[in-house]
């Protein structure tokens, strides 16, 4: 991924973990977002809401340039992680991506076995400590340590859906992430899960930093401090639309008291 | 620290840049290299023999290449002539033979067949017939037509010739469009049975059509491995050094001339054999991407 950005950075503010500056993201010619200026809070969860194709996911997946994967997808603009410029020349992504860690849509856990799923994550980046006990940590810290203490070996493919987004909840914080960005995680769950994957994002708040792109309106509500509405609108030219930032702010706010129209538009269910 | 390789700098910023002395990154980039290397290596092959055969034979192409004969031993000038136009028959031939058949074949096992017994013992046969070295297809060939006298009397004639490269050219013709058949979806021969056509307009009509693509693609790929086959035809169609005269007589074609004329001690013959070579092989090459833009204009 390609990206252009002034020489001089800002001394980072302790506060906010990740900075987007003016961010616009495009798919060679086409602008999926425009213009996003935000500030990401550390220690808290922070929600990305917003109707399909007004570019959540794309900003997601640029904060650990995920984006870096698909042909023509290139960022104007800056992000800053702790003061760091995340798409400066000679950052290299898999630095990138062991400090900001992610979890998809789709739980996707390795075809090894639970142990070996938590403990290769570990592994390739250099853990010298006691790896069974990383293991148990990490189990504990996703809640589902009581549910697959017994079968360690098995596959990880043998769990339920909402096991399995757990366990790669589990083997994302094995790494000791800064950040954890997560592409709604429970959209392809019932909402059991969904309620044990919320416990559990209300405990890792504790220890991580966590954007999470959702759908689901309650959710944003149940789960964020901060929530960003995006909204797509369409351009003159007739081809497609663009996204852009409507509004940012504690979650309580989006939701009774919304600055713009069409926040309120959005959060009471008139559109998207 | 638990895990040695997060570091930050003094004001607490994260050093997020390349570290080219790490292990991971050094063992990366060797095996990228080896791994560009290798590639390099598969494909030199290719070139070597594309640009030596361009240099040997681009040095006599002259238009009477194309519309003289050849000359006798010790003779000199001439072309290859006859040969070409009799590739293009044998080739023909062999391609009027495998079509119906192997379209046929192909037909009946995607659509026809249950898929247990009989067209599990068809695609298997095929399998292997599609492994079959080529000079036991002439030798086949030579025991049916030619030695029995079977095609009116005649011996090696261009039929017998095209009937070789057919049974080569038919695995192919047969798998492709077997595959093609298989790749059109359920929904659409559901849509056919839904407004009452019969199996047979529906699998001309509709599912046919929506697979020549890969069909066509299959077809003019194994025709490009027939125009270049030398073993089968040498105990079918033989050789002549006339124009050909008839398809029940031998005939003179582009890899039986180079494979005879290289041998022969005359340069002028030498010479003419690499440029059947150069013609041969533009020849093949023109057939693959035919068969590229076919597959092509499938996809828009």
């Amino acid at each position: 991924m390609t990206a252009s950005s002034s020489p001089e950075l800002p001394h980072p503010n302790s506060d906010v973990c990740i900075s987007i500056q003016n961010a616009t993201i495009s798919y060679g010619d086409f602008e999926a977002l425009k213009n996003v200026f935000c500030d990401i809070p550390r220690g808290q969860v922070t929600a990305f809401i917003g109707p399909s194709g007004c570019g959540k996911s794309t900003l997601l997946r640029a904060l650990n340039r995920m984006n870096d994967l698909i042909e023509g997808c290139s960022l104007h603009g800056r992000i800053l992680f702790d003061g760091a410029d995340l798409y400066a020349p000679d950052v290299d992504p898999v630095e990138v991506r062991r400090r900001i860690g992610m979890v998809f849509q789709q739980p996707n856990p390795f075809p090894k076995s639970i142990y070996e799923n938590i403990a290769f994550g570990a592994r390739i980046n250099g853990y010298n400590g006691d790896m069974d006990e990383l293991v148990e940590k990490s189990l504990r810290q996703a809640a589902i340590w009581d549910e697959c203490k017994d079968k360690l070996k098995e596959s990880g493919n043998s769990l339920s859906g909402g096991q399995q987004q757990r366990l790669c909840i589990a083997r994302t914080i094995a790494i000791e992430p800064e950040v954890i960005l997560m592409d709604e995680p429970c959209s392809a769950l019932d909402p059991i899960s969904t309620l044990k994957i919320e416990e559990t994002i209300h405990e890792l708040k504790k220890s991580f930093t966590i954007v999470i792109v959702t759908h689901n309106m309650q959710q944003a509500v149940r789960v964020s401090d901060m929530t960003a509405f995006f909204n797509a609108e369409a351009l003159e030219g007739g081809t497609g639309k663009v996204g852009y930032l409507v509004e940012f702010n504690d979650t309580d706010k989006i939701f009774n008291a919304p600055a713009q129209q069409a926040t309120q538009d959005y959060v009471s269910g008139r559109f998207g | 620290m638990r895990y040695s390789s997060i570091e930050r700098s003094a004001e607490g910023i994260p050093d997020l840049s390349y570290k080219s002395w790490r292990k991971r990154n050094i063992s990366s980039r060797l095996l990228s290299f080896l791994a560009g290397v290798f590639a390099c290596m598969a494909v030199l092959p290719l070139i070597a023999v594309l640009i030596y055969i361009l240099i040997k034979g681009v040095a006599s192409l002259n238009i009477d290449l194309f519309t003289q004969l050849p000359p006798p031993p010790g003779g000199s000038g001439g072309g290859v002539g006859n040969a070409i136009l009799g590739s293009i028959v044998v080739t023909a031939i062999a391609t009027m033979l495998a079509i119906p058949i192997g379209v046929g074949g192909g037909i009946y096992l995607a659509e026809y067949s249950t898929g247990k017994g009989f067209s599990q013992f068809i695609r298997f046969g095929t399998n292997v017939l599609a492994g079959v070295p080529s000079i036991i297809a002439g030798v086949f060939i030579y025991g049916v037509i030619v030695s029995t006298r079977i095609l009116f009397g005649h011996t090696f004639s261009a039929i017998a010739g095209g009937a070789a490269l057919s049974v080569l050219m038919l695995p192919t013709v047969v798998k492709t469009t077997d595959e093609g058949l298989k790749l059109v979806s359920n929904d659409l021969r559901r849509a056919a049975f839904g407004v009452g056509a019969s199996h047979f307009v529906t699998v001309s009509q509709i599912t046919l059509p929506k697979a020549f693509t890969p069909i066509a693609t299959g077809v003019v790929l194994s025709i490009a491995r027939a125009a270049g086959e030398t073993a089968p035809l040498i105990f079918t169609a033989l050789f002549s050094p006339f124009w050909p005269n008839g398809i029940f007589e031998p005939i003179a074609t582009l890899s039986v001339l180079i494979y005879n004329f290289s041998a022969q001690p005359y340069d002028v013959q030498n010479q003419l054999a690499w440029a059947a070579s150069f013609i041969l092989v533009v020849f093949i090459l023109a057939l693959n991407l035919l068969a590229r833009w076919l597959g092509r204009i499938a996809n828009q």
